[in-house]
């Protein structure tokens, strides 16, 4: 269950262009988080919170790993921030990825942008699982990859780039066949490669998570809303997401 | 003595604050944070005679001290509210105000005449100002003829009392709030949202993706402290007053321009806890500046010609 907590910023630093990871810390958070889930951050001088995807998790010492790329005002704003500095979040928010009946399979990770960091403690809970993981990653250009080696280490990794500048040149969609067999995907992203993804993969397994423009963060404003492919209507992407099964939701 | 009662037309409130229409929901979410009867009163999310699915994605967008939305009436419909969200409401002990809104006068009528059947709400909210919705009852909020014909009908369709909500898009805020009282509204809520726009650089085109939306937080509260002044002034019907409401300050300052209940709107993104915290912070408040009880400072603010 999500709450209002106050978190200490362990660490910061750049680790792509415009791309910022923070490390936490926090009990509750640290101990209660699921793969997928997110924090909503209160960013000093704004009206909003911002949500941001949890990257990882490390129990031990009660921390929360996170990833940003400085897009606006906000982000730039918590860009400023240093470390002993504490951030107010609300936490852990949103229904992650679901995991439990993935034993003895082959499973794809497909990320895109900045879209990449949840899939990174998704997989790391996967291969403690003894799964075994094939992860694609995309970025605009060289200068935007991060987590190159963190994948690696979890199996078989293409780094893709749309330039050609690192890696395969194209879309991550391209080089799917690449990756050979697997059971199901997970996959966040843009939503352009969200699309491109689910069409390809057609008839796959697969769980995708969504972002958007919050209000609340919580379910209430119904700000964040995706049309839903059955029912007619919309789901909410805070509190049903921000992760979906690939089928449930029309993009 | 409680100090923070005040007693309006079908609601006896415990504390004059309540979280404002269709930025708490049905309360649910909230409840999860603290306990719901700690409010004065909860004002639903507008309800509409069949459900809407609202508007497409983006509705929101940040401002400078503020947020604009275009959710557009999103809502199961009033028969689905009155049989799922209003017996959770109920279960807590605090006024709950249901916001009626339509795009016809006949549909104003069938949601007011639906709450009839359910002993738990105590009052209507009619929102003939949403900004969002090509026919969401702005049509009859702008115009003082329109707007005395709705309340007039939704009067008659309902037992309970009915509170008007204003827009502040017009031009004479105390044409239409006298035009609507004349017409037997029981009280006014104001204000609603001011219309706005934001053009994303990027994209070169209105971030919204209704184009405009409603401007709320604490940018708008000069305009709705302006608003209800004056409105104050020409009426005898209470005000229940908001628009960028955050803070026990806020609310007396809303208090003393003449409004006798506050409602809280954008700030419960932010802070999930505003409202219980603006209740525990209002006595000290109300001391502070030399006001006994919240009732003591209603339009004390109002200077006489």
């Amino acid at each position: 269950m999500m709450k209002k907590e106050k978190v200490l910023i362990n660490s910061f630093r750049q680790i792509a262009l415009d791309t910022i990871e923070m490390v936490v810390e926090n009990a509750y958070i640290s101990q209660t988080a699921k793969p997928g889930q997110f924090l909503h951050v209160s960013v000093e001088g704004h009206m909003l919170r911002r949500p941001i995807s949890i990257a990882d998790i490390n129990k031990e010492k009660n921390t929360i790993t996170i990833l940003f790329k400085v897009v606006g005002s906000g982000t730039a704003k918590l860009a400023t921030l240093t470390p002993g500095m504490s951030l107010d979040v609300l936490g852990p928010n949103g229904n992650g990825f679901q995991i439990d009946d993935q034993q003895k399979s082959t499973i794809l990770l497909i990320g895109g942008g900045i879209g990449v960091p949840p899939l990174y403690y998704l997989g790391k809970t996967l291969a403690e699982k003894n799964i075994e993981i094939i992860s694609i990653l995309g970025f605009q250009t060289k200068d935007y990859v991060f987590y190159e080696e963190k994948f690696s280490n979890l199996g078989r990794n293409y780094v893709v780039t749309d330039d050609g500048s690192y890696g395969e040149k194209g879309f991550v969609t391209d080089v799917v066949k690449m990756a050979g067999d697997f059971d199901s995907y997970y996959s966040c992203g843009p939503l352009p490669m969200l699309k491109a993804i689910t069409t390809k993969l057609k008839g796959k397994p697969g769980m995708i998570s969504l972002e958007e423009r919050m209000g609340c963060g919580v379910g209430a404003c119904m700000a964040c809303v995706i049309p839903t492919k059955k029912s007619g209507g919309y789901k909410k992407i805070c509190s049903d997401g921000p992760v979906f099964h690939a089928e449930e939701v029309s993009l | 003595m409680n100090n923070l009662a005040v007693n309006l037309p079908g609601l006896e409130l415990k504390n004059p604050i309540m979280p404002a229409s269709g930025c708490f929901a049905f309360g649910r979410e909230y409840s999860k944070f603290y306990d719901l009867s700690k409010l004065g009163a909860v004002m639903m999310k507008a309800a509409t005679g069949t459900e809407r699915f609202g508007n497409p994605t983006p509705r929101v967008a940040e401002t400078a001290s503020g947020m604009l939305n275009a959710i557009g009436l999103q809502n199961p419909g009033v028969e689905k509210i009155i049989e799922n969200e209003v017996p959770f409401l109920a279960n807590y002990d605090t006024s709950i105000i249901a916001n009626i809104a339509g795009s016809t006068l006949e549909e104003y009528e069938k949601v007011a005449n639906a709450f009839n059947q359910t002993d738990d709400v105590h009052a209507l909210e009619l929102n003939i100002s949403c900004p969002n919705v090509k026919e969401g009852g702005i049509q009859f909020g702008t115009d003082p003829g329109m707007a005395a014909k709705v309340t007039e009908a939704v009067k008659k369709a309902s037992r309970l009392p009915v509170y008007v909500k204003l827009s502040p898009n017009v031009t004479n805020v105390v044409e239409m709030a006298k035009a609507v009282e004349a017409a037997g509204a029981d009280g006014l809520s104001m204000i609603n949202t001011l219309t706005g726009m934001q053009i994303h650089l990027p994209s070169k085109k209105p971030l919204i993706a209704n184009q405009t939306g409603g401007l709320s937080g604490p940018a708008i509260k000069p305009v709705a402290i302006r608003m209800i002044y004056e409105v104050k002034q020409h009426v005898s019907i209470p005000i229940i007053g908001m628009g960028g409401v955050s803070t026990a300050e806020d609310v007396l300052e809303f208090l003393l321009a003449g409004a006798s209940a506050v409602a809280v709107g954008t700030a419960n993104f932010n802070n999930p806890y505003v409202c219980p915290e603006i209740i525990e912070a209002l006595p000290e408040t109300l001391q502070k500046y030399g006001f006994d009880s919240v009732q003591d400072a209603i339009g004390k603010g109002i200077v006489q010609a």
